[in-house]
């Protein structure tokens, strides 16, 4: 046995150390994330020279020589243009967007009655807000309110005739309403109509899931343009003498129908995710079919394809703008529309409207694309290395 | 014995409404009468509206003469063309403005997503911001942004912008120099066509011979030098035929030179920057879906970065890519139908105004709809070859 045992056990811990100096603060954010090696500066040059060609006009543009108030194109031309601003001026022309703002949100409905759509918006935001927040309790309630009754009472509010409400024909309606009331009415149809759709598809009756497919294929095939084309000349046509169809109505059934398809292909996706012994333990449990989809495969399978269905949904979001090809005022269509007002027509006018346009339905698509991501994280029951 | 008498019997088979056969065949019988007659109904109504409206069914009339004019036409076309041939013209150009998009699209998107993946701080940001500006806001938006935002605020003819190579852009779209073929021309395209199939057939050789052997062939340089410089030859042996008619200016407009219709521009631009957008998000999603390991592993046998990015990481992030990046393909062309917004004579464009003048509401929609089916039929059966060359191949 040794006297003097060389081994050495540490007992106290190492004292945790701050990173070296070439590894902190902003030099060594640089040194690693913009000028990694020779390629890496060239890149970061190159994005610095795109920055400063497009941001700071982007800036001066949009609000350092932007026109916010006016009354007239004279605020919005250049002198050489018959207006007050200088030679030179590139600037937005706010002034036109807060001039028309009532038309780009209500289109030509009666400004007496505007406050029917805003009535109609506060209550669903109002319904809206509580259920998307998880925490907000009695989500059942509230989802019957805001897809039950909700829609019902905008119907009598916004179209009137009874209660001693005027009348508002939808030829009136116009702008965001119109884009709103379109998506609702589409996102409410088409995911129903899409599972049962996608259900079809994946029945055993063969006769079922060929019209299925049928239906299916040709939908995704053709452009949306050319269902609202069918829907705006053919349905006429296929319906008897004298019997005719709101137009609006003719748009909201080419939308949903267009919608469901592709919605059907997305839950499609979903069921087949579903491993066969979901399927059988429900069968196994004496479950009916209904009972099976119903309580088994379709909460599973939804919740995997929520970013598929929620991508849908903005995908009609956007495609509603096509209206306006077929004569309706959405907001696009309210806004190309006022291009041609020669009390507004200058240089800068279809881009500022555009821009402002651009901007809205920038907001509604990626306000549905973060809230997907929420759900998408919080549903997620799947374990996590 | 009871017991027995009970095992002997026939299995109870319930009530017969409670079999699913029956019922599968009753649901299905149901559906088919609900069908037919709904279908007959609609067929009824349609035959009595044609007849009250005395529009004769049928594509006769594709023969009648069009009477109207098309501003951009890829084949020689004049208000006496028929119908039909006004459809044709429209049917060229969705393929011209899809196909053209498609690249486009394809170049920007791969740029993108691979800058969306970048360890560059300011690149992965910049491609960020596009990606999520443009995947937000609707194509017809964009359309009309190129449209009356950009090109129709452009100065007219007589202050046109000069670009290089003698190119000019103004309110009327863009001018560029037109190649004139001269005598002999003929030479040049034969020798392009001879060393694309050298340059194949060197390709498919030296890829045997490094199987066999391991050397391996300067293949791309090579390829080049065929490609390039066999046109060149015969440029230069059938005695430099060729030639440019610039655009000039005069006093009211530009002549000569080939024009780019501002129409066609704005929705070519608009397709290609907004498709681009989510061809990005499909290539990130790829490279990302090719797990870690991969990369390491082939860095680990001693491949070089370039190398490990060619032979590994990419022929595995295209299996995931080929077929989501079909479907964007299938979008680009079905939106090219947008371009009746804005007046470019497409297939829906001139349908719809051979529909209008005509009243041939069902034969219109249905060429429409046949055209566009065919198109998204071929798009995924070439696309399904590229896929199946792709993919896994497994022992």
């Amino acid at each position: 046995m040794q006297e003097h045992d060389l081994s050495f056990v540490r007992v106290e811990m190492a004292l945790a150390q701050s990173a070296p100096p070439s590894e902190r603060g902003l030099g060594a954010w640089i040194r690693k994330n913009l000028i990694a090696s020779a390629g890496d500066t060239i890149l970061t040059i190159i994005g610095i020279v795109l920055v400063a060609m497009i941001l700071p006009q982007l800036i001066s543009w949009a609000f350092i020589n932007a026109q916010w108030i006016g009354t007239d194109r004279t605020f919005c031309a250049t002198v050489a243009q018959g207006g007050i601003q200088p030679d030179g001026w590139s600037g937005a022309c706010w002034a036109f967007v807060n001039a028309k703002f009532g038309q780009f949100m209500f289109g030509r409905y009666p400004i007496d009655e505007r406050w029917r759509p805003i009535l109609v918006a506060i209550l669903f935001v109002a319904l809206l807000v509580p259920l998307l927040i998880p925490k907000v309790p009695r989500k059942g309630l509230n989802a019957i309110l805001f897809f039950g009754a909700l829609p019902v009472f905008a119907f009598i509010l916004l179209v009137g005739g009874v209660f001693g409400l005027p009348h508002v024909e939808t030829s009136l309606w116009g702008g965001l309403l119109v884009t709103l009331s379109l998506s609702f009415v589409g996102i409410a149809v088409s995911l129903p109509l899409g599972i049962v759709l996608a259900l079809g598809r994946r029945s055993k009756m063969p006769i079922v899931k060929m019209l299925c497919v049928i239906f299916i294929e040709t939908v995704r095939g053709i452009p949306l343009i050319t269902v609202l084309f069918m829907a705006s000349v053919m349905l006429p046509l296929f319906l008897p003498a004298g019997v005719s169809f709101d137009k609006f109505l003719r748009a909201l059934i080419g939308v949903s129908l267009f919608a469901a398809a592709y919605m059907a292909e997305v839950v499609r996706g979903g069921l087949q995710a579903i491993p066969k012994g979901q399927y059988e333990g429900a069968d196994s449990l004496g479950l009916g079919y209904w009972q099976k989809m119903g309580l088994i495969v379709l909460p599973q399978a939804l919740k995997l394809v929520i970013p598929g269905i929620v991508n849908t949904f903005i995908g009609m979001f956007k495609d509603t703008s096509l209206v306006s090809i077929i004569s309706m005022f959405d907001l696009l269509g309210v806004v190309k529309q006022n291009f041609s007002d020669a009390n507004w027509a200058t240089p800068q006018t279809a881009r500022s409207g555009l821009v402002f346009a651009a901007f809205v339905f920038w907001l509604f698509c990626f306000g549905m694309s973060r809230y997907s991501m929420f759900t998408e994280r919080r549903l997620d029951t799947s374990y996590k290395r | 014995m009871a017991s027995q008498e009970i095992l002997r019997e026939e299995p109870s088979r319930g009530s017969f409404i409670n079999d699913p056969k029956v019922r599968g065949i009753f649901f299905q019988a149901v559906v088919v009468i609900v069908l037919v007659a709904l279908v007959w109904w609609i067929v009824q109504n349609t035959i009595d509206n044609l007849t009250r409206l005395r529009i004769a069914s049928g594509f006769g009339f594709l023969r009648g003469r069009a009477g109207f004019d098309i501003s951009d036409s890829a084949i020689a076309y004049s208000s006496d063309s028929t119908y039909g041939r006004a459809i044709l013209v429209g049917f060229i150009n969705t393929l011209i403005v899809a196909g053209a998009g498609i690249v486009t699209a394809t170049i920007i998107g791969f740029i993108l997503g691979i800058g969306r993946l970048s360890h560059n701080w300011l690149i992965r940001k910049i491609c960020m911001v596009y990606v999520e500006v443009f995947r937000n806001i609707p194509p017809l938006l964009v359309i009309f942004f190129w449209y009356s935002g950009v090109l129709s605020v452009l100065p007219p003819p007589r202050e046109s912008i000069n670009l290089p190579f003698g190119s000019f852009l103004n309110q009327r779209g863009f001018y560029f120099l037109r190649p004139i073929w001269g005598e002999g021309s003929w030479l040049i395209l034969v020798a392009l066509l001879l060393g694309i199939a050298m340059a194949w057939f060197v390709a498919r050789k030296a890829r045997q011979r490094q199987m066999a052997t391991g050397q391996q062939f300067p293949v791309f340089w090579t390829s080049a030098a065929l490609i390039i410089g066999l046109p060149l030859l015969a440029y230069a042996l059938s005695g430099f035929p060729l030639s440019f008619d610039y655009p000039k200016q005069s006093t009211f407009n530009l002549t000569g030179g080939f024009q780019v219709k501002p129409e066609f521009l704005s929705l070519y631009l608009a397709l290609s920057f907004y498709t681009a957008a989510f061809i990005a998000e499909i290539v990130r999603a790829g490279i990302m879906g090719v797990s870690k390991g991969q990369t390491e592993a082939a860095g680990a046998l001693g491949l070089r970065p370039g190398s490990i990015l060619r032979l590994v990481v990419i022929p595995q992030a295209m299996r995931i890519v080929i077929p989501p990046l079909t479907s964007q393909y299938l979008n680009l062309t079905k939106n090219s139908s947008l371009a009746i917004a804005i007046g470019y004579p497409d297939l829906t464009a001139t349908t719809g105004t051979v529909l209008n003048q005509t009243g041939q509401a069902i034969e219109c929609v249905l060429i429409m709809m046949v055209v566009y089916l065919a198109l998204s039929l071929l798009t995924s059966v070439i696309m399904n070859v590229v896929n199946a060359r792709m993919a896994l191949v497994e022992r």
